[in-house]
């Protein structure tokens, strides 16, 4: 029975070319892999292999014929003893077309058209996107708890220490982590107490350790990388997006990557512009990824051993100024906070100032500065910054009617912008003055002592938004 | 079976602790003859398809009856699947980048022949095959190709990035060279645990000049890692030959510089592949640490299916399927042995066009995932 010879389509876009040549002629016997016709497509001249054996029977479409569509019998290819010429008597089971549901000729053109249709965003055939569940409150300290004072550095070692003591596959690497103790020294005692085989000193090489602490965590094991500063993570961020976030999903659900990312980020003091980048809102923009930038030692602590425990991977981004500070602690065996929930670190009334990690010291310190100018503000300390709680946002904005961001990030597509569009969306009613964003100024970061300070967001320029805000 | 195994001459003297150094001479002399397009190292170190069934001189050891039956058809069933993906695609029922893998059949087929259950293998896009090797279902393969909720990455994958932890295949990962470093790190896993297995890391030529695969080279080396590189050298980094993208072509003594040692093989031979990887595998899982096999192989195909593949010649494409055929090469040695009969390997022929066959079936007429499938496995 003749087969049927198809138009192929030779790239992801090719809907039609033109058949250039035949290199077979009817009657002619031809083998796997032997070029039976030259076709052009937009890009190319693309030679054509038979895939099955037989002999070459009618040619259904001349050479020089253009815009031939793909999919159209083109010739067929017959038995030893059959007749060249015959016309084909049946399809070959392959060519029968898909289920309705599947289009067969879904081209990269058409997916792209349908990608930018915003229309289309909304209608009946687009998946709408499920509730995610509700993050669980903080965890009540029982009354009576005793508050230690730590700095969030003791807070970050004790909080992997905890972990790998009740887990055996929690394992810690990266540059310095184990004979000097850490550059920062957030691994301080970890080498003493869990070994050289658990805490394990790199060479200085992030996108090679970072890729090879994904492909143990996809064996299962649960690494906690440490970057000396997420300014090197740019070189390990392929494994970070497309090995660590993505797999999950392209795995259909098979493979996790429980791995934390973690170390300083953003603006320390005086290293310019190449060691001074906040990347909040780069990794907030990946969806599998999980990204925490705690401000005090008792979040650090209680986030950084949920971060451990999440079968995600998280980016776990800490301020290196931030590491010497004290904080109260409660003292509880097991402190673990809830990924993805926002907390309210002032109640207020007038004005909701929104920020995370190092933000919330200019945001704190302009609160009480307006305190005394009479402006009630209510301090959302974000914590995790994706999966955002933009619901604990939007419940105080709908009170306060008023909103201002603070982070040391860019502004351009900055976690402000996020929040800002977020906020047009879901309390656009509400709203008694545009959403203004203090940031760091759209510049690299400067050496010069006085220029880094202009770089920066200050407690000054929060104070000036407020009162833009509240016409005051 | 026994009595065949003896009728050749002594297996290759072989050098597991200076497997580099002895495979030395032979790599060069066969990379400077490969100035012309139409020949290649493979061309000088295999051998002739209708040569001898045993071979004579230090060719590779020889395999069992049942060894060349198996890797017959495995063989076949690579080539057949990947002639098929070649056609759906032709059809639009696959999309995007499609790399085939034929030519290439004997690499995977070999190496798989010297692991057992718990070892992992991990490779790059050109990883149909493999999946194959590892004895993953066809029609999740192909099902996964078409874009189908019975693909192995409920068809949100496609054809760069399927998995199955279950068969110890860790991806079809589309980012070149990526998968050094995750393979690496999968062997981590083991020595970690306290296992006995091993991870083999499959990367192309191209690849072989991504800096990552020395970051991952140095510490496998540096730990000890169980790790067996597999360079699959197809001559063709997509469109640009090896010698116009590397300062040195003799990729297996890449990790020179690491003190690992390496060797070049006839990837086109399954059984050199599988005896240069039982040597490798047996190094890596000795606590040895890590081994580079270069793989001097061949693909047959554009590198994707929109590759008019005008950098080379017909001829040298011809030239290498008639006279190097990894299948046609193991059809000759069974037939020359009498170990089965052309109505017998008719038969497997057939076997295996019926799997292929209701894969494709399968992969047409699966539905395509359920749109809620959309807001999935993102996170857990």
């Amino acid at each position: 029975m003749p087969i049927e010879i198809l138009m192929p389509a030779l790239s992801p876009t090719m809907e039609e070319g033109k058949l250039a040549k035949w290199m077979k002629a009817e009657g002619d016997m031809v083998a796997p892999g032997e070029v039976i016709a030259e076709i052009e497509t937009d890009k190319a001249t693309m030679e054509v292999e038979a895939v099955d054996e037989g002999r070459m029977g009618k040619i259904l479409v001349p050479a020089g014929t253009e815009g031939v569509k793909v999919n159209t019998p083109i010739a067929t290819l017959i038995g030893e003893d059959e007749k060249p010429g015959e016309a084909p008597a049946a399809k070959s089971a392959l060519e029968a077309k898909p289920q309705s549901e599947a289009k067969a000729e879904p081209t990269a053109a058409k997916q792209a058209k349908a990608a930018g249709d915003w229309e289309g965003a909304g209608s009946p055939t687009v998946a709408a996107q499920p509730k995610s569940a509700e993050p669980a409150a903080d965890p009540d300290v029982p009354e009576g708890t005793e508050m230690v004072t730590m700095t969030v550095r003791e807070a970050l070692r004790d909080a992997m220490a905890e972990e790998m003591r009740r887990d055996g596959d929690v394992f810690v690497m990266g540059e310095e982590v184990a004979e000097y103790q850490g550059a920062y020294k957030i691994t301080q005692g970890l080498l003493q107490e869990f070994g050289e085989r658990r805490v394990i000193d790199t060479p200085i090489t992030e996108h090679g350790f970072a890729g090879l602490a994904a492909g143990a965590a996809m064996a299962g094991l649960k690494p906690i990388v440490e970057f000396m500063t997420f300014n090197f993570a740019m070189q390990a961020i392929d494994h970070i997006i497309n090995s660590a976030a993505k797999t999950h999903y392209m795995s259909g659900g098979q493979i996790t990557c429980p791995i934390v990312f973690r170390g300083p980020n953003g603006a320390a003091a005086r290293v310019a512009a190449q060691h001074s980048q906040d990347y909040a809102a780069w990794y907030a923009a990946i969806p599998g990824l999980t990204v925490v930038q705690p401000y005090s030692a008792a979040d650090a602590k209680g986030l950084l051993k949920a971060a451990i425990r999440d079968l995600n991977p998280v980016v776990f981004l800490e301020n290196e100024i931030l590491y010497g500070q004290s904080f109260q602690v409660p003292k509880l065996d097991d402190f673990v906070l809830p990924i993805g929930k926002a907390r309210i670190a002032r109640p207020g009334k007038d004005v909701t100032l929104v920020s995370f990690g190092i933000g919330m010291t200019y945001t704190t310190k302009a609160a009480e500065a307006l305190a005394e100018m009479g402006i009630d503000c209510e301090v959302i300390d974000l914590r995790t910054i994706r999966p955002m709680d933009i619901k604990t946002v939007v419940a105080s904005v709908k009170k306060t009617g008023r909103c201002v961001t603070v982070e040391e990030g860019f502004p351009v597509c900055s976690i402000g912008s996020e929040i800002a569009s977020r906020l047009m969306e879901l309390a656009f009613d509400w709203l008694d003055a545009p959403v203004l964003k203090v940031t760091g100024k759209d510049v690299p970061m400067p050496y010069a002592a006085n220029l880094e300070k202009l770089a920066l967001p200050n407690v000054g320029e929060v104070i000036e938004a407020v009162r833009a805000v509240t016409y005051r | 079976m026994a009595a065949d195994d003896k009728a050749v001459a002594p297996k290759r003297p072989t050098a597991a602790r200076s497997g580099a150094r002895g495979m030395a001479s032979k790599a060069a002399t066969a990379t400077q003859s490969s100035k012309s397009p139409g020949r290649g190292k493979v061309a000088d170190d295999a051998k002739a398809p209708n040569g001898p069934a045993t071979p004579a001189g230090n060719g590779p050891e020889p395999m069992t009856k049942a060894e060349e039956l198996a890797a017959y058809r495995e063989m076949l069933l690579i080539r057949r699947f990947e002639e098929k993906a070649g056609q759906l695609y032709g059809m639009g029922l696959i999309g995007g980048f499609c790399h085939l893998y034929i030519g290439q059949e004997a690499v995977v087929t070999g190496v798989q022949m010297a692991l057992k259950p718990g070892d992992e293998v991990i490779t790059g896009y050109r990883d149909h095959g493999h999946m194959l090797a590892c004895e993953m279902d066809p029609k999740g393969v192909m099902a996964e190709l078409t874009g189908r909720r019975g693909g192995y990455s409920k068809g949100k994958g496609g054809s760069m990035h399927m998995f199955s932890v279950e068969k110890g295949f860790f991806g079809g990962h589309g980012i070149v060279g990526a998968q050094v470093s995750l393979g690496t790190g999968l062997a981590f896993a083991n020595k970690y645990r306290g296992n006995d297995n091993v991870s083999v890391t499959y990367f192309g030529d191209g690849a072989a000049n991504q800096g990552q695969v020395y970051e991952s080279f140095n510490m496998a080396k540096l730990w000890r890692l169980p790790v067996i590189y597999v360079i699959e050298n197809n001559k063709y980094g997509m469109g640009t030959s090896v010698n116009r993208a590397s300062s040195t072509t003799e990729l297996c003594h890449r990790g020179r510089s690491f003190d690992i040692p390496g060797e070049a093989v006839d990837g086109m031979d399954v059984r050199a592949v599988r005896e240069a990887a039982m040597r490798a595998v047996a190094h890596a899982r000795a606590g040895e640490g890590p081994y580079i096999l270069e793989m001097l192989t061949y693909r047959y195909r554009g590198h994707s299916m929109s590759d008019p593949a005008k950098y080379r010649t017909r001829e040298e494409v011809d030239k290498m399927r008639a006279e190097h055929d990894p299948i046609e090469q193991v059809r000759q040695r069974i037939l020359a042995n009498a170990w089965a009969s052309e109505d017998d390997l008719k038969g497997i022929d057939k076997e295996v066009r019926d799997i292929v066959n209701e894969a494709a079936e399968f992969s047409q007429h699966d539905p395509e995932p359920d749109p809620s499938e959309l807001w999935t496995d993102i996170v857990r």
